[in-house]
């Protein structure tokens, strides 16, 4: 008979884990609210969907995209949007986009009236649904403004997990946030590797080399410069926990959009003879820092 | 290309400005400048070409990293030199931005903040009781788009070929979405916001108006007065309503192309508090 | 896009409403509700177009399991027949959760 040996605690551990990458938008807004207490808003049976899709022979989502559900977090009333990453690359439409800024905006009316509701969005975009172009311009705009205005009176965060990521207009979005949450795979960026390469050559940013690209955007590097506040595993438990967290520290000492006089500093440090690596910028953001 | 449109911001905003908007301390690229619409004070924005650029990747009428983290602390200064005025001063943004600039650096050093940065100024501005008006002379693409126009009360466009508001040009939009240019420009025909031409994009409510100039590479004398009054018009009509973005989903425009717009909002104000 | 409508007789309890699936590259989403009378219809939304066989054996043989009388929605992503013979699965148990 063979002499197994008992699994390691970090074995077990990884074993018990539940990934929340793998989970579409609905179950991750589920993990990200209190048990029990998720109430969707516009969901796949109220059949709100792109009006602009069908016309070009796309097939639309019941939801286009995006998951609007009430519930509360920590016993606080709460508001949580998540983006379905796998419908159309996460990008915003009307419709998803529509929903997204409604929510800040009833979130905000509800701070207004005493109702302390506070916003989480799970972010997977890459931007812009360039099927709807300038709908999607026009809506992200108004989500923009919807958040500049909530996140007066409560914290705003933004998870972002992968496998998508957060390109584009929903990157400024991020930027928006009081807190962003991110995982090791998550990427974080204005503009698309591939976008980059295109408009500016293989040398100044080789989309296809892996490492380099996570060492510029990925959650890693985010988090140790700042531009993310939090670095997660890929675990539902622990990104619910995460998000808790920082609602409990409340708003932030100051808004990452605030910090103009920081950055302009940090950007004088730096070594404008030559191209920066992501190591350059660690080094210069703790020289000069907060 | 030509030179002349690359210029065309430069060119309205000194007509209007009366100055270069050079700023000890700024980049070369972002014009500020005080001013005067009739009898009023105002504040006048814009984004210009900078061969000085110190991002390479920079400095050709894009929305960068500098525009972004400078531009902001133009804009907060402003907002707190007239907090304590019951009557703040109208922020005009002449904008000819070709798009958000695209480098390593940028990303490195966190543009999405920096754009970020100068949304939340613009929305802060606009929410403090300034009048934000955008004047689009020229490009105001993507995050271009977003950055400069899209928090102001009311957006003001020439009625030209040359001007263009979208998400992506056409021959970046065509290779991303694997559609020839040609289908573009008939996806465009029928699907309104697609579509590239400044019409189309007024048709969707976001304008508040779309006009005609003589001659918009050259703001002459007449010109500049007939811009001059547009932009009075604007300030009056965006302080005598909401400093919210409301106005564009009340337009004519959205009730026809925004629909789905006006159901989210209706029917999410509805399940709100039933759930 | 192909728009495929298909009806079938019916009979038998009836679950709650049920909602499952993705609109993704080979993927597809179901809604599916329960209906008055003895007939299901079934309204399929595709990215593929030319299928419509594949699809009536497919949901004949789900059917079978499932004579329930019900309104069936799919907005489908180039799903192979295993996988909507999947999604159709899971949208029954969750009509029965």
């Amino acid at each position: 008979m063979m002499n197994i040996p008992p699994l390691s605690k970090d074995v077990l551990a990884l074993s018990m884990r539940r990934s929340y990458v793998e989970l579409n938008a609905r179950a991750r807004a589920k993990e990200l609210l209190d048990p029990g207490t998720f109430r969707e808003i516009l969901g796949p049976f109220d059949r709100v969907m792109s009006p602009w899709l069908p016309m070009q022979g796309i097939v639309p989502q019941s939801d286009d995209g995006c998951v609007v559900a009430k519930g509360t977090i920590d016993s606080q009333p709460a508001v949580v949007i998540a983006m379905e990453g796998k419908f159309q690359g996460g990008s915003i439409g009307e419709v998803c986009g529509m929903k997204m800024a409604e929510a800040f905006r009833l979130a905000r009316i509800d701070n207004e009236k005493g109702i302390p509701t506070r916003a989480v969005l799970s972010l997977e975009s890459g931007g812009v649904r360039l099927q709807e172009a300038n709908m999607g311009e026009l809506v992200i705009a108004e989500i923009y403004s919807e958040m500049v205005a909530l996140r007066k009176h409560t914290p705003l965060i933004v998870v972002i997990a992968g496998p998508t990521g957060c390109f584009g207009g929903m990157s400024l979005a991020a930027g928006l946030a009081s807190y962003v949450v991110m995982t090791q795979q998550a990427r974080l960026s204005m503009n698309g590797p591939e976008v980059i390469e295109q408009e500016a050559g293989a040398a100044e940013f080789p989309s296809g080399d892996k490492p380099f690209v996570w060492s510029v955007n990925g959650g890693a590097q985010r988090a140790a410069t700042g531009f993310a506040d939090l670095l997660v595993e890929d675990d539902a438990a622990e990104i619910a926990k995460a998000v808790r967290s920082l609602f409990s520290k409340g708003h932030p000492a100051k808004l990452r959009t605030d910090k103009y006089e920081l950055f302009i500093k940090r950007l004088s440090a730096m070594d404008w003879s030559r191209q920066w690596t992501s190591e350059d910028i660690r080094k210069v953001w703790k020289e000069v820092a907060e | 290309m030509s030179d002349t449109v690359m210029n065309r911001g430069r060119k309205w905003f000194e007509a209007l400005a009366g100055n270069d908007g050079s700023v000890p301390g700024n980049p070369g690229s972002l014009l500020l400048s005080g001013g005067k619409l009739g009898d009023e004070e105002v504040v006048f924005v814009g984004l210009v070409p900078d061969p000085k650029s110190r991002f390479p990747r920079a400095g050709r009428s894009e929305v960068g990293v500098d525009e972004g983290w400078f531009g902001t602390r133009a804009l907060r200064q402003v907002i707190e030199a007239d907090k304590d005025k019951k009557v703040k001063r109208p922020i005009i943004t002449v904008c000819d931005t070709k798009s958000q600039a695209y480098g390593r650096r940028e990303e490195l050093c966190g543009i999405h903040v920096a754009a970020a940065a100068i949304i939340a100024a613009y929305a802060d501005a606009r929410t403090a009781g300034h009048p934000v008006i955008a004047l689009i002379v020229g490009r105001c693409v993507s995050g271009a788009f977003l950055a400069m126009a899209g928090q102001a009360n009311r957006l003001i466009a020439f009625n030209d070929p040359e001007v263009l508001i979208h998400a992506m040009y056409k021959d970046a939009a065509a290779r991303i979405t694997r559609r020839s240019v040609e289908e573009l420009d008939r996806l465009g025909q029928e699907i309104v916001p697609m579509a590239y031409d400044i019409g189309s994009f007024a048709k969707l409510g976001g304008l508040h108006a779309l006009l005609d100039v003589a001659h918009p590479d050259e703001p002459a004398s007449a010109t500049a007065a007939q811009v001059q009054s547009a932009l009075i018009e604007a300030i009056a009509d965006s302080r005598a309503k909401p400093a919210t973005l409301d106005v564009r989903l009340e337009s004519d425009g959205a009730k026809t192309y925004r629909k789905a717009s006006l159901l989210v909002r209706q029917k999410m104000a509805e399940q709100w508090n039933a759930v | 896009m192909e728009i495929l409508t298909f009806e079938f007789p019916a009979s038998g309890p009836k679950g709650k409403r049920a909602h499952v699936g993705v609109v993704g590259s080979g993927d597809l989403e179901i809604l599916m509700e329960p209906a008055d009378g003895n007939r299901t219809k079934v309204k399929i939304q595709t990215s593929v177009a030319g299928f419509g066989p594949t699809w009536k054996a497919v949901l004949e043989r789900f059917l079978q399991n499932y004579p329930a009388a019900s309104n069936i929605e799919i907005n489908d992503f180039g799903a192979t027949p295993g996988t909507a013979a999947l999604r159709l699965r899971q949208a029954v148990e969750v009509s029965k959760s």
